[in-house]
């Protein structure tokens, strides 16, 4: 389970985050919408302290995983982010085999039983809905592979560390209709096994996908609740205005 | 009227791009010209010629045996494909040992008949004379047909003696050994040192530091080459000639070092720009797969950027090979085969320098530097295309 208490956020002087408490339960699809700037990207990549690469960054307030404060002094990043993988919004793939992109969470975790991570990059393939398509061409570089086939390498790149819980941070937002649906998909799938939590641009998708919406406006996060709840009779007068396309 | 200025605009530019080519291609032209006329020069200094004795079945000599024969260390003509008989060197200043200045000739008219006796009566000589001098048709004096200079001869001679007589010596194996010697090396100091700042530079180091240290650095590129040169002959001879106890200071490794210093800059800006080129979507992929930064870097970001980091060491490895100035001031400048770091060396682009102000125009020495010319050339010509390649089958694989 994923929980923050009264998270607060800078860039430097910039109040990105705004007091945000939230409660994801496991094995549930949680979709973040709001405005470009409204901090639902920041906030997504707290729980994989993707955020630490940013030099002036200052954060209060707890973000616990099961319980446990993962900005504690005590934690581990890297161990951290091998229990929660992320998609990012434009594929990027390494530029190395499809195969050697699978496997490379395994090897930096310093696996080196060659029969396991076959069996891994194959399963975590069949998992992303990719390995039909690649199956017999493994050992090409993944540039090769389209746009929609390089995401959904990217996330069984993401499968093969067996993470429980997947941020994804618009992870269609580059792709074309057809790529986009195998994507939410894919979701519908992954969601049995694994924790969800996706940031996107598009309402259609979050109402789709979500089990749970929460709605973020200049760093504030105005309305969490269930999605069917948020899209149909929100609480909110700004959730209203912005689902209904009146701004944003 | 803007349409005719736009016109004239584009032919200018047409026209700046095409003579740019054309005097590109002009320079090479020239360079290979020159050069091609080397090997229709004879191998003996001109104007002279080789006589034997009219019985001796020796018919050619390549320049390398000439030179070992007025050596002496051919001593019998057996060991240049004649009989077995001493061979005996003759020079036009031994020809007073034989005759008085009176017996010569007030003009020295008698000179060719003399040495006509002296060739005849002598079966080992080997005389180095004049073409006027040339004794007459006789049996007794037979000429050596002169050569051309070989490519051969050229191309596997182990000597560099371009002013020698009778027979200069061009051989390039000494220049190009020295050259390749030196820029190797060069390489090989420079290649981790500037690979390890550029990475520190492009992942390490924070913006203050890199500010600082970026700039410095780049500003070390434009420094003149007879800068480095006279820093590594006051500062860097002297202290490996003491460090490690040598004869002289001025030695191949002397070389080496100025050059890796000056190859530095451009193999930390050009990499260093590599890496930095790396999107942050890599990074942030590697780091979300639980990858430490130093994983990161060695598992990605180095892949991403091998073909700006290649382009860098390739641009190292030019500056290195067609360098002069600092070379020619540092390496002794001693044209022998080197044998170890720490003997001097000489390189090509340091006997261009050296030597064309001394080279009679249009002689075989001026050719033969035109023909260094363009074997630099082509040196750096495969350098940049197999780097061309590289980086392309980089591309290829991305």
């Amino acid at each position: 389970m994923l929980e923050t208490k009264n998270i607060d956020f800078y860039y430097g002087s910039f109040h990105a985050l705004k007091n945000i408490a939230m409660k994801i339960e496991d094995h549930t699809v949680t979709a973040f919408i709001g405005p470009s700037g409204c901090g639902k990207s920041t906030f997504l990549r707290l729980f994989n302290r993707m955020n630490d690469l940013i030099p002036s960054m200052r954060l209060t307030g707890e973000c616990l995983i099961d319980g446990e404060d993962i900005y504690h002094k005590s934690v581990d990043v890297a161990k951290l982010r091998k229990r929660v993988g992320m998609v990012f919004q434009k594929p990027n793939p390494f530029p190395k085999t499809i195969f050697e992109n699978v496997a490379y969470g395994l090897r930096v975790d310093g696996v080196n039983d060659g029969r396991f991570i076959a069996r891994r990059v194959e399963e975590s393939l069949q998992s992303a809905a990719l390995w039909e398509e690649v199956k017999d061409k493994l050992k090409k570089s993944a540039f090769e592979l389209s746009g929609g086939q390089q995401q959904r390498l990217c996330i069984a790149r993401a499968l093969a560390i067996a993470p429980s819980i997947i941020l994804m941070d618009e992870p269609a937002s580059a792709l074309d209709p057809i790529s986009t649906s195998k994507i939410e998909d894919l979701i519908h799938i992954l969601k049995k096994d694994y924790t969800i939590v996706i940031v996107t641009h598009n309402m259609q998708q979050a109402a789709r996908v979500s089990d749970k919406t929460g709605f973020f406006m200049l760093g504030e996060l105005i309305e969490y609740d269930d999605t069917k709840k948020i899209f149909m009779n929100p609480e909110k007068e700004e959730t209203q205005n912005y689902i209904t396309g009146r701004f944003g | 009227m803007k349409r005719i200025i736009e016109k004239v605009i584009e032919s200018l530019l047409t026209i700046s791009g095409a003579t740019t080519g054309i005097v590109i291609l002009l320079i090479v032209v020239f360079l290979f010209r020159e050069g091609v006329g080397f090997f229709s020069h004879s191998d003996i200094e001109s104007g002279y010629v080789l006589c034997v004795n009219g019985k001796n079945p020796v018919d050619r000599l390549t320049p390398e045996q000439i030179k070992r024969i007025f050596d002496y260390e051919i001593d019998n003509w057996s060991l240049a494909g004649g009989n077995d008989e001493a061979i005996e060197p003759f020079r036009m200043n031994d020809l007073s040992d034989y005759y008085s200045d009176e017996e010569l000739g007030e003009n020295y008219e008698f000179v060719p008949e003399k040495l006509g006796e002296i060739i005849g009566g002598t079966p080992g000589i080997i005389a180095f004379i004049p073409e006027q001098y040339v004794p007459g048709k006789s049996e007794e004096v037979k000429v050596l047909s002169g050569n051309k200079l070989k490519p051969a001869d050229f191309f596997g001679g182990e000597n560099w003696m371009p002013t020698a007589t009778p027979a200069p010596q061009f051989g390039l194996l000494p220049l190009l050994t020295g050259t390749l010697w030196v820029g190797l090396c060069a390489i090989l100091i420079a290649l981790p040192l500037g690979l390890g700042v550029a990475i520190y530079l492009g992942e390490l180091a924070n913006e203050k530091i890199r500010n600082l240290l970026k700039p410095t650095i780049e500003l070390l590129a434009g420094i003149p080459s007879v800068v480095y040169g006279f820093f590594g002959l006051v500062v860097l001879v002297p202290f490996i000639q003491k460090a490690f106890n040598l004869p002289v200071g001025e030695t191949a490794f002397a070389g080496s070092l100025v050059l890796a210093i000056m190859a530095l800059p451009t193999i930390i800006t050009v990499a260093e720009d590599a890496i930095r080129n790396t999107p942050q979507t890599m990074r942030e992929a590697s780091l979300g797969l639980g990858a430490n930064h130093w994983q990161t870097i060695y598992r990605v970001v180095i892949p991403y950027s091998i073909s700006g980091i290649s382009a860098a060491v390739v641009l190292g490895i030019g500056r290195a090979i067609g360098e002069t100035m600092a070379v020619l001031m540092v390496t002794g400048n001693a044209a022998v085969i080197p044998r170890s770091l720490f003997e001097p060396v000489r390189t090509i682009p340091a006997t261009i320098a050296a030597e064309l102000g001394e080279a009679p125009h249009g002689g075989a020495h001026y050719s033969a530097l035109f023909v260094l010319g363009c074997i630099l050339f082509l040196i750096t010509v495969i350098i940049s295309i197999s780097a061309e390649l590289i980086s392309k089958k980089q591309h290829q694989a991305q």
